[in-house]
């Protein structure tokens, strides 16, 4: 699946998408930051805090005990501030 | 009624004018037309601003407001609907954000004004960035921001 990053999140992860395939063991978005943040330290910094962390699965928001099966593309941001 | 609904992300700045008369040319069923613009404040608490950089999650910015767009059609009575969210780097008194919305009367264009902007600030995917003299830093969110959507939500 492909991930892609916004805001500090992509500043910290230090990339701004990229294609993943996490283990089937991983099933749901808040098992997902789980194991991107066990991958290196600039994960585990951009996720240090998986609570503040805004997911989309395909476009729209999900929360964080979202299946991630059959996702094509999963987004992770900061709360949003535009307007 | 048709309520043609007009959404736009762009670089470049708009027209307020133009995009009113856009809206409301050839018709002669709107009776009330509500602007909301969006401007760069040159001070977010007391400390100066410089620039702002607004990022945007190209896809998903579209058609999230467009389900707000059609949530507030579905909710007032509109006869036309203008989104524009303007994405790079803008200077203290630039233009940001552009809600027009159109119908018979004014309670409707306000109401639905008001509901597409607050959550406009709070689900729409943009951020922004700041510069000052202390450097640059993200914007952090408001709780008054998802205070102000939260109102709008039905049970």
């Amino acid at each position: 699946m492909k991930v892609k990053y916004f805001a500090w999140v992509r500043e910290r992860v230090g990339k701004a998408e990229e294609t993943i395939e996490p283990p089937s063991t991983v099933r749901t978005v808040e098992e997902l930051i789980a194991w991107l943040s066990g991958r290196s330290e600039a994960y585990a910094y951009a996720f240090e805090k998986p609570k503040v962390i805004r997911t989309a699965i395909d476009h729209a928001h999900v929360k964080s005990d979202a299946a991630i099966a059959g996702a094509r593309e999963i987004a992770f941001f900061p709360p949003m501030t535009g307007g | 009624m048709t309520c043609p609904v007009t959404i736009r992300i762009q670089q470049d700045d708009f027209d307020i004018a133009r995009e009113i008369a856009v809206l409301t040319q050839s018709r002669t069923d709107i009776g009330a037309v509500v602007s909301f613009s969006g401007i760069c404040r040159g001070d977010e608490d007391s400390a100066n601003i410089s620039a702002l950089t607004l990022e945007h999650y190209p896809g998903m910015a579209e058609e999230e407001i467009r389900r707000h767009a059609d949530e507030a059609v579905s909710r007032w009575p509109l006869n036309g609907v203008t989104i524009i969210h303007r994405v790079g780097r803008f200077l203290p008194g630039h233009n940001i954000v552009l809600v027009l919305t159109a119908s018979q009367h004014r309670q409707a264009a306000f109401q639905a004004a008001e509901f597409l902007m607050d959550y406009l600030k709070t689900n729409a995917p943009f951020w922004k960035k700041e510069e000052s003299a202390t450097g640059t830093g993200w914007v952090e969110a408001h709780a008054r921001d998802d205070e102000a959507a939260a109102r709008w939500t039905r049970s």
